[in-house]
């Protein structure tokens, strides 16, 4: 090996550290920055102006759960129960699988107010009650797809059709990340099935592969491949990634081409990432309340557990946490179904949000609860029991990260139909989450076939109204 | 067609920044309708100030130039902008003040105010007075390179003569000279062997291919290793790879179920295809449109499988022509990036904001497309083909053994088409109206002939309400005709994935107030098969013993039983018929509703999967004639007979004696023969394919893209900023595809060459790959791309030409080892002073291993596999539904990586991790991620563990008797050259020390090396187990070096 050789290997170690041809080639990150600022594709990044919010963690509620049973108290709806809506609210009304023209269906549960807010909530969220002070609930939002996975991937992607990156990698990409040993955005997904619109949910379409979503596990391995094969011991393991290390830095000697330095980088995130998801995992050390506080039983997977993760992730750093709980799809069934939903999710919701409170970490992380739409105040079904998917109106909440807490914002009309006021469409909810998180939401662009892609397509604005 | 001229921007400045703010100034003073507006004075600064970024000599948004008196007034896109004399109507006028539904300008900006607005209008108004002197005296917008068809370049001069190997070096030296810089050595041998191997076949070389190519001193010995590795199977399955990306390429549906699918054949014909080098304008021609091309071969309509590789929606209550609409949308992204090069898509909502494409020029190429069923058509492979064709000659023999045995077979045949001439009942068709809720989810579409289609989602356990409105009075009789249709599988009639249905009940009630149930007394159908259990795809988890038989089974009252109609492989997709006779005619006195239940409940347990057995088309008609039945000659055969005996084509009659005779009672033994035949008929497979409508669609312009908006209608026809079109051809879908790849076309041949480039480089001449449009970053070498899209036209579109002219350059056969300061300058190598250095696609990262490991199976073709796979990755709460993936246990666990089974919603994690596509939209451009997830995944991942157990069995076998030559010898295994000498040392260590820890127990040999504790280990002769796991720590670790699974 001669001198210059190892002359460049160590200027490469210490200067470029991480860097790659990948990472450089990445180039177009925010008008305004050169490429060379942001070498690391995760190397934690400015926003456009001071956030409010540095850490996102988003329970998709999928399936769409009936705002009427929950959130969108309608006396109205419950009076005229049984009758036909009027015809006029149907014109160009479309319906998944009912004839628009179906019967209303009166809520199913009682409604009270809670908290200095005064906020009307359902019977079935006693917990979110108790935090209700400190949430923001819009009842006002709209979506344009009435499918699931169409749904989903507005809500996710900011477009019904596949391919375009969802919120999580564009708040990564914006941002990067501040945990060297996980990923800067984790995913899980409890509940009876894995969400419709699938990977793509939390895939980086063309955004580089690295800011995708990472699938997460509430058992076993959290990450895949995570664990040392059989009969790899921790000295092998370790013994293992220095010859690779040694081996390859000859390599780079020898080529003198930096992504090998990013390759040895990998290999030791790896590493360390072999002791720290355990470590994440590991809820031993939590205390007895607050593993009740959220109703999380270890080693047991669950909405309540992946919550407690959840938590425990934005603690470590990570970005962007998704839960996906699928489940809200009530067709039928949905008095039954719908409690139950509640008792699984109810109490570790309005826990997580009391916890990040406690913690002194809620003014920072933004929390958001909902699903892709809303449910239709007309039946479905020959019983009484069961609600189409509805696109005109649906209700969610957000906490912490900037949000003003304890307002309800925006009305839907006496049905529970169409918004009537402060209508919040998906894209302007994602304004929103993207300007809490210190962006105008038109300027984190990407340039992919000659255009400058967004989160938001062309649409979107800030609710001003409901921030703090 | 748009002149090319140069752009020469107008010497004379006429205002200077201060003048035009003090004539600004003035101008707000003054917006009187009456004060005379002077063009320089008054409108030019508007224009300057809010219009020129977009409208002028940089960028000309939607076409239109304003900075120019010639081309403000010729207008953009949507047409003229300014008419003098009428602001009210003039586009430039509307839009900035906001009127009609078009976005307000300047766009993205604060509009103009009032006073300004006021100068536009009034100006245009006054008759938009511009004097010829004022603005750029440019007549034509420069023309967007990639638009110009491409001529053959000049080749250039270049200093170093002896460099080049061919013109490709000519260019790239060219350059680098310009940039004062020279090129990089040649690679040696053995780095070179394994560059172009990796590159042409996606497999490293072997330890003896590398040897021989050592050892072979002839001058051509390069040559013939090209020649070697362009001849191999395995160069399509690489290179195949790369066009099943830009194909979408999947085997399941993408939504939500995200069900299975079979396409495999369309994979195996992209591989075939380039394999054989089938040209690359027929390539597309027969991809596009090979089920238009005279007498279209199997393979030729299994290449339209490109535009089915679409994602289809059939979760429950989807429209499914909004679904088919975002195909269409998805199919022409495809072609726009994979054949054009040009981003299409934007015209779907509105005029292409960059590049001269209208939404109407992209309805008219979508009117090209809209003219295909979704079928779905029964393939079989060549042995297949064989077994059918020896069947169909058996038939034929015995046939005509029973027509020569009976010369009288004419006379005898004409009486029994007389006595079959009795009169047919009067069927009334009736069109039903379905009740949403009782669907299940499934859409029944109705169509023209009064037949219902179900289409979407498919459950498998309904029973579907149909309520009848007919005036016929007194109905003795219903028939249902089980109907086919190319858009169900395999044509139909059902829509299990065999196109087959089962019928659980046939219903009816009938009344005023409260219908009560109407008694069936008789069942009759034209096809009666025995009572047979259900095939195991529609299991319900139920233990009850449900069985499909006898139309009698439609009528029995239990659910476990349904009239079948599955008559084998081969005669199952055929219409069937049924007729259910009541007890008592039903009056149908006024104020009566009739009820028709079609309980389809044989389906299996997993509504999530192809488990569906539903009716697929059928029909309803009623009859008042008593003791109706079904007609038992199939409809083919009943058409016949109206037709005279003499009118009769070869075909008919054939068609006629082959019903005819399986009456005949005396040649019972001929029939049971031939049925026993069509037992021996292949089952097939399925593929994806578009076929042709006889009524074709009518195209609109979609209003921002949505379905439910058709606006104005178009025909088929070809943007104006591209080639022209024959115009004497038939506006077909074949048209269309041969014009994709006219001489002419300006972008097809340069969008391929490019790719092919990235392929080899890491990155195209354009680097935007999927967009050579205006928004385009230049080309690194403008004129090689030229060159290189001409020679590949004047090769006769010649995949494998490209390849040989490629490798054969002295650009591509540069070392890749780069200085600090050649980094410095170039970082991603666009000036190709040395070699391509990158980590090998995602599949390749695979088959390397399995290649060293000696696991791999060459196996070229094929279905679909699963290879190791976490289980629960396939079923909720990860995946939406439970999916199949029987982890192959045999040879199929170790195929290349392209046969991997690839769901849209669950890809497969080794190949997501590296970056490989899942096929939702079409990709021409991957990206190449490094991240810890990728060393986890070769660290960990079962079939990595296992090719480094492999690996060092073969070590023990085959690498020598020394530890060094063992090392040597894996070492080469993995990246083909000699190991270094501290290479060696480090890895000599590394055995030591674990056969050390090994013998002294710390580490279990039997753990490491995977053996079974119960077996005693199959090893060569005088080798241990402690030495074969301490090999496999080895092995572990040559396969996780970046030099192993990247291509120097």
């Amino acid at each position: 090996m001669n001198v210059d050789s190892k002359f460049l290997a160590r200027r490469w170690f210490l200067e470029q550290c991480g860097v790659g041809l990948g990472a450089m080639a990445l180039g177009h990150l925010m008008a305004g920055s050169s490429p060379a600022a942001s070498a690391d594709p995760l190397a934690p990044k400015q926003p456009h102006y001071a956030p409010k919010a540095t850490r996102v963690i988003f329970l998709f509620m999928a399936g769409a759960p009936s705002h009427l049973e929950l959130f969108d108290f309608k006396p109205q709806l419950a009076k005229f129960d049984g009758t036909l809506p009027p015809a006029d609210l149907l014109k160009g009304y479309r319906a998944a699988f009912i004839n628009p023209s179906s019967k209303l269906l009166g809520p199913k549960f009682k409604f009270a107010k809670h908290g200095r807010s005064g906020a009307e909530l359902s019977e079935l969220l006693p917990h979110l009650a108790k935090v209700v002070d400190d949430v923001a609930i819009v009842k006002s939002m709209a979506t344009d797809a009435f499918n699931h996975a169409p749904g989903q991937l507005l809500m996710n992607t900011g477009s019904q059709q596949f391919g375009r990156p969802s919120m999580g990698a564009w708040v990564t990409y914006g941002l990067g990340s501040e945990s060297k040993d996980l990923p800067a955005f984790v995913v899980f997904s409890s509940g009876k099935k894995g969400p419709s619109g699938g990977n793509s949910c939390w895939g980086s379409g063309f955004l580089p592969t690295v800011y995708q979503g990472v699938q997460f596990r509430g058992s076993g391995d959290p990450v895949l491949y995570l664990s040392n094969p059989s009969g790899v011991d921790p000295e092998l393991q370790r013994d293992s990634l220095d010859s690779i290390r040694r081996l390859n830095e000859m390599r780079l000697n020898v080529t003198g081409d930096p992504e090998i330095a990013t390759r040895i980088n990998s290999f030791e995130m790896a590493f360390r990432m072999q002791s720290s998801a355990p470590e994440l995992m590991d809820v031993s050390r939590e205390p007895k309340n607050v593993l009740e506080m959220y109703g999380a039983e270890p080693g047991k997977p669950s909405f309540a557990y992946n919550c407690l993760l959840a938590r425990r992730l934005v603690e470590r750093g990570v970005r962007f946490v998704q839960l996906y709980h699928e489940a809200w799809d009530q067709h039928g069934n949905l008095v039954k179904d719908i409690r139950q939903n509640c008792l699984d999710t109810d109490q570790a919701c309005a826990a997580l949000v009391q916890d990040l409170k406690q913690r002194g970490m809620l003014d920072d992380t933004l929390v958001v609860w909902g699903g892709e739409f809303g449910r239709t105040p007309m039946v479905q079904g020959g019983g009484d029991d069961g609600r189409d998917h509805h696109p005109n109106a649906f209700t969610m909440w957000l906490a912490g990260g900037g949000m003003k807490p304890g307002i309800t914002f925006g009305e839907t009309d006496e049905l529970g139909f169409n918004v009537v006021k402060d209508k919040v469409h998906v894209h302007d909810l994602q304004a929103t989450i993207l300007h809490l998180l210190g962006f105008d939401h038109t300027k984190l662009t990407y340039r992919f076939q000659g255009r400058d892609f967004r989160l938001t397509d062309v649409h979107g604005n800030v609710v001003k109204q409901i921030l703090a | 067609m748009y002149l090319v001229i140069d752009y020469k921007p107008l010497s004379r400045i006429l205002l200077s920044g201060i003048a035009s703010l003090a004539a600004g100034t003035l101008m707000l003073a003054q917006t009187g309708a009456s004060r005379k507006i002077d063009y320089v004075r008054d409108v030019q600064p508007i224009f300057e100030s809010s219009c020129q970024s977009c409208h002028g000599a940089k960028q000309q948004l939607g076409g239109l130039r304003l900075d120019s008196k010639t081309l403000a007034m010729a207008g953009g896109v949507s047409g003229k902008a300014i008419l003098p004399g009428k602001a009210a109507e003039s586009n430039l006028y509307k839009r900035i003040a906001g009127i009609g539904d078009q976005a307000r300008m300047p766009m993205g900006a604060k509009p103009l105010d009032e006073a300004r607005i006021a100068v536009i209008r009034n100006w245009i108004d006054q008759g938009a007075a511009w004097p010829e002197e004022a603005g750029a005296q440019t007549a034509a917008i420069q023309r967007h390179w990639a638009y110009i068809p491409p001529q053959r370049p000049a080749l250039p001069k270049v200093g170093n003569a002896g460099w080049p190997s061919n013109p490709i070096d000519r260019f790239v030296l060219s350059r680098l000279e310009k940039e004062g810089l020279s090129p990089s050595p040649q690679a040696d041998r053995v780095t070179l062997l394994r560059r172009l191997s990796l590159d042409l076949i996606g497999l490293p070389p072997t330890v003896e291919e590398v040897d021989a190519f050592l050892k072979d001193k002839s001058k051509s010995a390069y040559e013939k290793q090209v020649e070697r590795l362009l001849n191999s199977p395995h160069y399509g399955e690489r290179w195949g790879r790369h066009w099943l990306d830009a194909a979408r390429y999947a085997d399941s549906d993408g939504y939500e179920k995200d069900k299975s699918r079979q396409v495999w054949f369309y994979r195996d014909w992209v591989i075939n295809a380039l394999n054989r080098d089938l040209p690359y304008d027929q390539f597309v021609v027969e991809q596009l449109a090979g089920d238009l091309l005279p007498n279209a071969t199997q393979e030729q309509r299994v290449a339209t499988g490109f535009l089915r590789n679409s994602m289809i929606n059939e979760e429950g209550g989807v429209d499914p022509e909004q679904f088919r609409m975002e195909s269409m949308f998805d199919r022409m992204d495809a072609i726009g990036k994979s054949v054009l090069g040009v981003t299409i898509q934007c015209a779907q909502c509105h005029n292409h904001k960059f590049d001269p494409l209208t939404q109407e020029e992209y309805y008219r190429i979508f009117a090209f497309l809209n003219d295909s069923h979704e079928a779905n058509i029964a393939v079989y492979t060549p042995e297949e083909q064989m077994k059918r064709a020896e069947m169909f000659r058996r038939i034929r023999e015995i046939e005509s053994g029973l027509q020569h045995r009976t010369p009288d077979w004419p006379e005898r045949m004409a009486r029994w088409e007389e006595s079959q001439k009795v009169e047919q009942p009067e069927w009334i068709v009736v069109q039903p109206e379905v009740d949403d809720i009782s669907t299940g989810g499934q859409k029944y579409l109705p169509m023209k002939d009064g037949s219902l289609l179900a289409q979407g989602y498919a459950p498998t356990k309904h029973r579907v309400k149909l309520t009848l409105r007919t005036n016929v009075r007194n109905i003795a009789a219903f028939r249902l005709e089980l109907l086919n249709d190319p858009n169900l599988p395999l044509n139909g009639p059902g829509r299990s994935i065999k196109g087959t249905a089962a019928l659980t009940e046939f219903e009816v009630e009938a009344g005023a107030e409260k219908p009560a149930k109407v008694k069936i007394a008789r069942a009759t159908a034209d096809i009666s098969l025995p009572e047979t259990p259900l095939d195991a795809i529609f299991y319900d988890k139920t233990n009850r013993p449900r069985m499909t038989g006898p139309i009698e089974f439609a009528v029995d009252g239990k659910e476990e039983t349904a009239w079948g109609t599955d008559a084998g492989p081969g005669l199952r997709n055929q219409p069937r018929k049924a007729v259910f006779t009541v007890e008592t005619p039903i009056a149908n006195s006024e104020g009566t509703q009739i009820v028709v239940y079609l309980n389809q409940k044989h389906g299996g347990w997993n509504s999530d999967d192809n488990q569906s057995h539903n009716l697929g088309r059928f029909r309803l008609s009623v009859t008042t004639a008593p003791d109706a039945a079904a007609d038992p000659l199939p409809k083919s055969v009943r058409d016949i007979l109206s037709v005279p005996r003499e009118q009769r084509t070869e075909r008919q009659t054939e068609t006629v004696f082959r019903y005819w005779r399986t009456t005949v009672p005396e040649w019972r033994e001929a029939n049971e023969q031939i049925a026993g035949l069509w037992k021996g008929h292949p089952e097939g497979s399925s593929q994806l394919v578009l076929q042709s409508r006889s009524d074709p669609r009518d195209t609109h312009i979609l209003s921002r893209g949505d379905f439910l908006k058709p606006a104005k209608e178009v025909s088929p026809g070809v943007p104006a900023f591209l080639h022209a079109m024959d115009a004497d051809a038939p506006p077909t879908r074949l048209t269309f595809a041969r014009w994709l790849v006219d001489r002419d076309s300006p972008t097809t041949a340069r969008a391929l060459v490019n790719r092919v480039w990235q392929t080899y480089f890491g990155t195209g001449l354009v680097e935007t790959s999927e967009d050579l449009g205006k928004q385009a970053e230049a080309p690194s070498h403008p004129e090689l791309l030229d060159w290189l899209a001409v020679e590949f036209m004047d090769r006769g579109w010649s995949w494998k030409a490209m390849h040989r002219l490629i490798v054969n350059s002295a650009t591509y056969r540069q070392s890749s080892r780069v200085s600090p300061e050649l980094y410095a300058r170039d970082p991603y190598n666009r000036l190709l002073a040395r070699g391509p250095r990158f980590r090998v696609e995602a599949e390749i990262v695979r088959d390397i291993a399995l290649a060293a490991s000696g696991l791999l199976n060459p196996k070229v073709g094929g279905p679909s596999v699963y290879p190791p796979a976490p289980a629960f990755l396939f079923l909720p709460p990860a995946s939406y539904g439970p999916k199949i993936w029987d982890e192959a246990q045999g040879e199929d666990r170790y195929r290349r990586a392209i046969y991997t089974f690839r769901y849209r919603s669950v890809p497969y994690p080794m190949l997501q991790m590296f970056d490989a596509p899942n096929g939702d939209i079409s990709c021409v451009r991957r990206g190449r991620s490094n991240t810890p997830l990728q060393a986890l995944t070769t660290l960990n991942e079962p079939l990595f563990l296992e090719s480094a157990r492999s690996l060092a069995l073969r070590i023990l076998q085959d690498g020598g008797g020394t530890d060094l030559e063992r090392l040597s010898y894996a070492f080469r295994r993995c990246v083909s050259r000699e190991p270094s000498e501290p290479e060696t040392a480090e890895l000599m260590a590394l055995l030591k020390k674990q056969s050390r820890r090994l013998s002294d127990g710390w580490l279990s040999a039997w753990d490491v090396a995977g053996l079974d504790v119960d077996k005693s280990p199959d090893l060569p002769k005088g080798t241990n187990p402690v030495q074969l796991a301490a090999w496999t720590a080895v092995s572990r670790v040559l396969l996780n070096l970046d030099e192993t699974i990247t291509k120097e």
